[in-house]
């Protein structure tokens, strides 16, 4: 099949972008979408021109780093699918297909298709994990954990931290990847101790980079490629009220060991 | 180069515990005034950095993606392997260590795998602590499953995407200690040399790939944990982005790279299906538990599987390994599929797969257990191939996955250069020749949260080096030659882009140097080798400039350093006359197509060193010596 791209193309994070059109020509069906893009490419570079920057690596779905709006959707559209995962037999003949970057203000264009998304690594350094330092863990049995709750929290952990929530958010909000770490580590009996420092540092830096508010219309869930729900947001939603109502009372205990 | 391996002298069990007894300390005041350089953010570079930052050191932690989190140990899938008998059927820590020797076809080193085996089960107990959320039975303990080359369950896993939620574990980790000030985190920076100062390393050149600026950085040590060398395949089941860099600018400049000829290929992929591909995608090992392999017993048999009758259909790892079956190892598995569709009996397009079916499974335990074991690899599958396995048969092919070769290291996973310490798949210790399932997640981790941590100690304490700086020569010297590597790149100006040349010597190798070898293919793989590079280095075309964000630049410097490394890679396979484990020499085998060892005069690891660029390398030999198990002949029958 032969396709028309209009592809995103900006030189670097401080010049302006804009629409470029090109012909993709004699496209297989079982290619996937990146593969697509590196046949353009190549006949880009032997032409002389700068190719399309994108970003990926896995190309298997798992590592979070392929994003791009395809259509006016993150990552495509697809139920659970990366673009990585996305093959051409979903497009026909004579298409044309608009590409973008993720669009959101905590996430500004380095070129062309590529952000930076290390505010969701701020995010996770300002309290998602479980403080324990390497040696003295207790035997992995020696704490049983609900079959049930194992899973719910598994379904939480799944996130790839692609950003596609935040781009599909007409706020920016970045509530569906918090709330999954935040619930991920609530939900386990690991992660109960810190829960509510947790919950609160990790809204804090959120709201401090640039994200914007929930107004659940659920754009995010619908665009997930690992299908995370937005009962997440609700679960993170009581945790932060929790642990606003306790943590407004001083504590009288104050440093020194 | 004289080899000197530091294996600790005692009885097996003990050496680990008296070795760390020897090893000397620093003092809790005295770490924080020592820097350490961490490479690549997988599992071994990510739980090094947040341990070494939990001990006081100050870290600087590089990989080249945009978050350390996507680093491709995030792709494992099946699981990770911990002697701990939860199951009662017979483990013990014995058993994984004999496993793993055995399995790696009497290659490894006696001493290494058995204290991977030992603190295996820590890693297991440190990452439930860390919040990983492993599979658990109704009872609240944690499941185990099998993998190939075990016959007990050791295998802990989080459905299909174990490496992911150890990977995280190990990030939130380092997070954690960034969050503290004792990591400082470069992302989207390549390491592109080695700083070696009086004989020890003492920093890295590195390049950010979003301004293109090249900079310096010192330190006390460094910790290489850059995974491995795959991609020089072109396909294989690596990221786009792995690459062979950091550990072959390590071996130019003095680090022995040992045994690169043992790459595996991986029995259960997804086949390829066209020329534009631009990787391998992996089905886990762990379907084989419940998948059963067969391909049609007649050549040429074109009918749909499901209408292949049963007495029509061949099991053959059932029938050519009855007391293993589908759970035979990666090296044995993969070699049965290729005889298979070498003799015509292939299936799918090209003829280049067999089928790994569930309808067994199905029909014992239903869909919904299946579904609920490997749901993600199943849609997966069928986001690839446009098919649903509950109802037909996976079609599989094997791919390149992994390489047990990697820089040599000692006891203390130390390379040859001193302060060089080598984690993951960038070192070679544990696996042979041949790397069984659910064992890298263990190893990466082993190394990164038990190993390193105690053995970085004792050179800081014992080498007395003045501190490094970037202002020493050694460092402006690098960084100028860096710089000119990228403007030699960029001048070129030819008419071929980066990916093709790369696809060339992938299939190049593939052909010569892939699941069968022999050595009239390898000697002319030695002379197409050169003449291709020379190619690369007339006609590639490298589009843009080398100060801004270059993806076509960063691909070029990896191709280059691909290109010199796949002649060591053939060297190494030619000159090694027997078949062992991954490395199959087609020479050398036994009446019924068995790899036939020749432990008289290749029980060594081949430690290859750099000597000059147009010299052939020196190839040191560190005898394989077995006072714990016997070299047997593998079988698994």
């Amino acid at each position: 099949m032969n396709l028309t791209l209009k592809v995103w193309r900006q030189r670097d994070a401080r010049s302006q972008g804009h629409f470029v059109t090109y012909e993709a020509k004699n496209v297989l069906s079982d290619m996937s979408f990146l593969e697509m893009l590196d046949v353009v490419n190549e006949e880009l570079t032997v032409r002389g021109e700068e190719p399309i920057a994108f970003d990926s690596d896995c190309r298997e779905g798992i590592c979070g780093t392929c994003s791009m709006v395809i259509n006016g959707l993150a990552h495509g559209g697809h139920t659970g699918t990366t673009v990585c995962q996305l093959h051409m037999r979903h497009f026909h003949d004579g298409q044309t297909i608009l590409i973008e970057p993720w669009r959101a203000r905590p996430f500004p264009v380095l070129k062309d298709l590529i952000t930076d998304r290390s505010a969701f690594d701020r995010i996770i350094q300002a309290g998602g994990f479980v403080s324990v330092n390497t040696g003295g863990a207790p035997d992995g049995n020696a704490l049983p954990i609900p079959k049930t709750s194992a899973e719910q929290a598994m379904d939480a952990a799944a996130c790839i931290g692609c950003g596609a929530c935040v781009a599909a958010c007409k706020n920016a909000s970045a509530m569906l990847f918090v709330s999954a770490k935040v619930s991920h580590l609530a939900t386990l009996p690991q992660g109960k101790a810190e829960r509510e420092r947790r919950v609160l540092n990790m809204v804090q830096t959120m709201d401090k980079e640039g994200f914007g508010n929930c107004t659940v219309t659920g754009s995010c869930e619908a665009v997930c490629p690992k299908e995370i729900s937005l009962d997440f947001i609700a679960q993170m939603n009581r945790e932060y009220g929790k642990a606003i109502l306790r943590n407004s009372v001083p504590s009288k205990t104050k440093g020194g060991d | 180069m004289k080899l000197d391996a530091k294996i600790p002298a005692g009885p097996l069990a003990q050496k680990w515990d008296q070795h760390r007894f020897a090893l000397k300390l620093i003092n809790p005041a005295n770490k924080r005034k020592h820097d350490i350089i961490v490479l690549g953010t997988g599992l071994a570079g990510a739980s090094a950095a947040a341990t070494l930052a939990e001990l006081g050191y100050n870290v600087k932690a590089f990989c080249y993606q945009d978050s350390p989190r996507r680093a491709h140990s995030i792709a494992a899938q099946g699981g990770i392997n911990a002697a701990k008998n939860y199951q009662n059927d017979g483990d013990s820590v014995y058993r994984l260590f004999y496993d793993t020797v055995k399995g790696g076809d009497f290659r490894a080193r006696e001493a290494n795998v058995y204290r991977l085996a030992q603190v295996s089960v820590n890693i297991i107990d440190q990452c439930v602590a860390q919040g990983v959320p492993f599979a658990r039975e109704y009872g609240g303990l944690l499941a185990n499953r099998s993998f190939g080359g075990a016959q007990v369950s050791r295998t802990f896993y989080a459905r299909g995407q174990t490496g992911q939620q150890l990977l995280l574990g190990a990030y939130q980790a380092l997070c954690r200690q960034v969050a503290a000030g004792k990591i400082t985190l470069f992302p989207r920076t390549e390491m592109l040399d080695l700083v070696v100062v009086n004989g020890h390393a003492r920093g890295i050149i590195a390049r950010d790939l979003v301004t293109g600026a090249v900079t310096a950085h010192a330190g006390d040590a460094v910790v290489m944990a850059t995974g491995g060398y795959s991609n020089v395949y072109y396909l294989s089941t690596n990221a786009r982005g792995c690459n062979v860099t950091a550990t072959w600018r390590a071996y130019k400049k003095g680090a022995a790279f040992a045994n690169p000829c043992y790459t595996q290929i991986h029995p259960t992929c997804i086949p390829v299906s066209g020329e534009h591909q631009s990787k391998l995608t992996l089905m886990s090992e762990s379907l084989r538990n419940d998948g059963r392999v067969w391909a049609p017993k007649k050549k040429g048999d074109t009918r749909a599987p499901g209408n292949i009758p049963e007495a029509e259909r061949d099991y053959y790892l059932e029938r050519k390994y009855p007391s293993f079956g589908n759970l035979a190892p990666r090296d044995i598995s993969s070699r049965a599929a290729k005889e298979v569709c070498d003799e015509g009996r292939g299936v799918g397009p090209g003829g280049r797969g067999v089928n790994l079916d569930f309808a067994a499974a199905i029909q014992r335990l239903g869909e919904a257990a299946i579904r609920e074991r490997y749901g993600n690899l199943f849609d997966m599958y069928e986001k690839i191939t446009g098919e649903n396995a509950y109802r037909t048969p996976m079609r599989i092919y094997p791919a390149v996955h992994y390489s047990m070769g990697g820089l040599w290291v000692d006891y203390n996973l130390m390379s040859t250069v001193p302060g060089l310490f080598v984690l993951g798949e960038a070192n070679f210790s544990d696996h042979g020749a041949n790397r069984l399932g659910a064992s890298a997640l263990m190893q990466g981790l082993a190394d990164g949260y038990f190993i390193l941590p105690y053995t970085i100690g004792d050179y800081l304490a014992t080498a007395k080096q003045p501190p490094a700086s970037t202002s020493q020569p050694e460092f402006q010297k690098a960084i100028s030659e860096v710089t000119d590597t990228a403007r030699r790149l960029l001048a070129i100006n030819g008419k071929r882009s980066v990916n093709s040349f790369h696809k060339q010597l992938g299939s190049l190798l593939w052909e010569k140097c892939g699941m069968a070898r022999d050595d009239k293919g390898l000697e002319s793989a030695l002379w197409e080798i050169p003449a291709l590079r020379a190619d690369f280095w007339k006609d590639v075309k490298v589009t843009g400039r080398g100060e801004e964000l270059n993806q076509s630049l960063e691909y070029a410097g990896r191709v280059a350093d691909f290109f010199e490394f796949a002649e060591l890679l053939c060297l190494d396979a030619r000159h090694r006359r027997e078949s062992c484990g991954g490395h199959f020499r087609t020479e050398y085998q036994t009446p019924d197509g068995e790899a036939r060892r020749d432990d008289e005069n290749f029980a060594y690891v081949a430690a290859w060193e750099f000597a000059g660029p147009d010299k052939p390398p020196i190839l040191n030999k560190e005898p394989l010596v077995y006072d714990d198990v016997h070299m047997s002949t593998r079988s698994y029958k």
